[in-house]
């Protein structure tokens, strides 16, 4: 056993970090490592750079143009751009949807769909939950009927994140009312400038546009846009679930951000001294210090597990659970640390460049924003209750 | 990056596990406990020596192993299913340890083959009422006096002290440094008032009046040196605690599957379900700080172990507080009962939980070094 990086992967450390310094845009660091907002262009700038690179598709295998990395190379990587100030991937196109194309989609989907992804040229949006159907999500009701070459789409979806700049959704289709439930449903890809598709924002808690509802009056989808089986759409969602919540631990996040709490830490005083040297507050860091580096070994457990496997397995709830828990815990002690000015909202002063009067400390600004932003954390990508329903039938066999 | 045991290290799992399976069932373990007059079996003992589990904190250059701590982890691990009484920790692990870390060519030669064989039985008597949240203080005395010292003190809870042949005895000499000394069990002045703790391990309050050892019994020792036999122990019983938490886990899955209330299984219920999924988080998180404190624990660093092992502490005591208080919660009336192994694998848990240092005294370490 040993819990050290091989050379190898050390070398490939440094080789990211050192890529990563040189060509990540100053503005778009600025942006990333203060909080401020971040819009659309910044993340297609950040993936038309990797991609140039060769590292648009970390995940990818090189038949399809990805990099063929290592899981645990894929890991160092996102803890690398996340230290340094990168965006995250958007994972609709990159992470969710190309997975299951490059395992279930015809060679001309692979073909149209998947070097778009890598160079962002297409934006993508995840048509999943429904008003009617979220944690029991095979109870979707959203209806396909097929029609000679094409269906013909009718429902609502919703929580759709960022769909207001996406040009294609994935979308899960109800193509057999008769059906058990699970068994009546497709995945197909919708065009989001289809005649019929209407995107209407849903403003989050902190006053920002994220998620959508997605509304869909008689749209038309060819057959070609099917991807694999009608109506065996539920195997392919539970594949994309998979490799969703491989990643969901957030571990490089986690640790960017605790890194901004030491130091905001240092910097705020309480009797005099720094937070991070009051015995209650500082205890409270080193909890979250903890259980990070607890997950950081369980998350490198996993991927290990997984490279012998070569599937994500249910191990990937704990890693969702533990790290969301961890994500949300440093957020919570990050509007500690701010006092009073962890209750400002004020996006306007988000936004990068922006000149009017401060409020508090600049570094302030987006903590209290933030706490409330990552309540999503527990509930997105099959709530922590849902995990854990998932541990205790698939690890515990109840 | 390397998760994987070697075929040697799978085999010492393998073999400790076959020893617990064999010869310390629940029912054996019960009768050593209720009927040996020194709280665990001299036969299991040499049956452990025999397999050579004891000599693995043992150089090879004195007789021993000269195994890792990833080999002492995985004997743990087994250990802490079967729940052994049997002085391990004391003179296989900590002992040992300390003897080979300090001790000169003829300390060495006249303990380490004698522990590793398992004929003679040591215990480390460091603890004392004071050093509970501050590990370094102690306030036994060590005078110089001609061709020897004096030593003056009180020793808390000494684990296995009464079976022991020889006592590791930390005392504060006269200069300001502790030094580690080896006083045999019946030295004239040492008084000992066995006892027994929550978790049945035997152990003994020590006092020690003017008890004169020769020069010849002090260990080369320091501060830093003990904090490594201590960080040691640590280690050991995070792993000791991994092994105890995995059992706890299948207990309660398996009543939970058996027990039937409202014409259903219990474990039908989510309520209980999330609890137990909520036991499988903390245990796979201890798990893997056992892993971190035991490749850490002999780290030359003493800044980088001091602080991975108190994270190891606090995780694995975090760990054993939820799954100890769930377990026993989860099979009802049954989980208090003197009956079940529950009750006994929580109360080992609850004393794992409080040696070598609460999680409070560990989180607060670990705080500390922040700023």
């Amino acid at each position: 056993m040993d819990l050290n990086f091989t050379a190898e992967e050390q070398a490939f450390r440094q080789e990211v970090r050192d890529f990563v310094a040189g060509a990540l845009p100053p503005d778009i660091r600025h942006k990333v490592l203060n909080g401020l907002i971040l819009e659309r262009d910044d993340y297609v700038r950040w993936q038309r750079i990797l991609h140039a690179k060769g590292w648009g598709g970390p995940a990818w295998k090189k038949d399809f143009g990805g990099t063929g990395w290592s899981t645990v190379q894929q890991y160092i990587f996102e803890e690398e751009c996340a230290a340094a100030g990168a965006p995250r991937a958007i994972p609709f196109g990159l992470k969710m949807v190309a997975p299951v194309l490059m395992q279930y989609g015809s060679p001309k989907q692979q073909d149209r769909f998947l070097p778009r992804i890598l160079a962002a040229q297409e934006w993508w949006c995840q048509g999943y939950s429904e008003p009617g159907a979220g944690s029991d999500l095979a109870s979707l009701k959203t209806r396909a009927v097929r029609d000679g070459d094409r269906y013909i789409v009718n429902g609502q979806k919703t929580w759709t994140t960022q769909a207001q700049y996406a040009d294609w959704m994935f979308c899960l289709v109800r193509t057999d009312p008769e059906a058990k439930p699970q068994r009546g449903i497709s995945f197909m890809l919708i065009d989001m400038r289809s005649p019929g598709v209407t995107v209407r924002p849903i403003i989050t808690m902190d006053g920002a546009h994220e998620v959508n509802e997605v509304w869909l009056e008689n749209v038309e989808v060819p057959v070609e846009h099917l991807v694999g089986e009608e109506n065996a759409g539920w195997t392919y969602a539970k594949f994309l679930l998979g490799h969703e919540r491989t990643n969901i631990a957030g571990i490089g996040i986690a640790k960017r951000e605790l890194a901004r709490l030491k130091r905001l830490a240092t910097i705020e005083t309480k009797n005099g001294k720094p937070l991070i040297r009051d015995p209650l507050f500082s205890s409270r860091i080193a909890q979250v210090e903890i259980d990070l580096t607890a997950l950081e070994i369980t998350n490198l457990r996993v991927l290990a597990a997984e490279a012998e496997r070569r599937a994500p397995g249910p191990e990937a709830s704990i890693l969702k659970i533990k790290g969301t828990e961890i994500q949300q815990a440093i957020t919570e002690l990050l509007v500690q640390v701010a006092g009073p000015y962890g209750l400002q909202l004020r996006r306007e002063a988000m936004a990068a460049g922006y000149q009017g009067d401060p409020v508090g400390p600049f570094y302030t600004v987006p903590l209290g924003p933030n706490y409330l932003n990552m309540r999503k954390l527990s509930i997105y990508g099959g709530s922590n209750e849902i995990q854990k329903n998932i541990i205790s039938q698939m690890i515990l066999g109840l | 990056m390397d998760f994987s045991f070697t075929e040697e290290q799978q085999m010492l799992l393998d073999t400790t596990r076959r020893f617990v399976a064999r010869d310390y069932s629940f029912e054996a373990r019960r009768k050593i406990r209720e009927t040996s007059p020194e709280g665990f079996s001299r036969e299991a003992w040499k049956a452990l020596a025999d397999i050579g589990l004891l000599s693995i904190n043992v150089p090879e250059a004195d007789g021993g192993l000269g195994g890792s701590p990833v080999d002492t982890m995985l004997v743990m691990n087994a250990i802490g299913e079967g729940l052994l009484l049997e002085p391990y920790l004391s003179s296989a692990v900590l002992s040992s340890k300390a003897i080979a870390l300090m001790g000169n060519e003829a300390q060495r030669s006249a303990f380490l083959p004698a522990l590793a064989a398992g004929e003679k039985i040591a215990a480390f008597a460091h603890d004392e009422h004071a050093s509970r949240f501050d590990r370094m203080a102690i306030g036994t005395r060590a005078s110089p006096v001609g061709s020897g010292y004096v030593i003056t003190g009180h020793k808390s809870a000494v684990v296995h002290a009464a079976s022991a042949d020889l006592l590791l005895v930390t005392a504060r000499i006269e200069s300001g440094a502790i030094g580690v000394f080896l006083v045999p069990r019946d030295t004239s002045g040492l008084r000992l008032v066995p006892f027994k703790t929550v978790d049945a391990v035997p152990a003994g309050e020590v006092w020690l009046d003017q008890v004169f050892v020769p020069a010849t019994a002090l260990l080369d020792g320091n501060e830093a040196k003990i904090a490594e036999v201590l960080d040691t122990g640590i280690a050991a019983i995070c792993a000791e605690a991994v092994g105890a938490l995995d059992k706890l886990l299948a207990a309660t899955v398996e009543y939970a599957r058996n027990r039937k209330q409202f014409g259903q299984p219990i474990g039908k219920f989510q309520a209980l379900q999330h609890r137990m999924a909520d036991m499988v988080l903390h245990i796979e998180q201890a798990r893997s700080m056992s892993y971190l404190a035991a490749v850490r624990c002999n780290d030359p660093d003493p800044a980088l172990r001091g602080t991975a092992l108190s994270a190891a502490k606090v995780v694995v005591g975090q760990a054993c507080r939820f799954v100890g208080q769930q377990a026993v919660q989860l099979h009802g009336g049954m989980g208090v009962t003197d009956e079940l192994d529950v009750s006994h694998h929580f109360k080992r848990l609850m004393a794992i939980e409080l040696q070598f240092g609460s999680t409070d005294t560990h989180l607060e370490a670990y705080a500390a070094q922040l700023a």
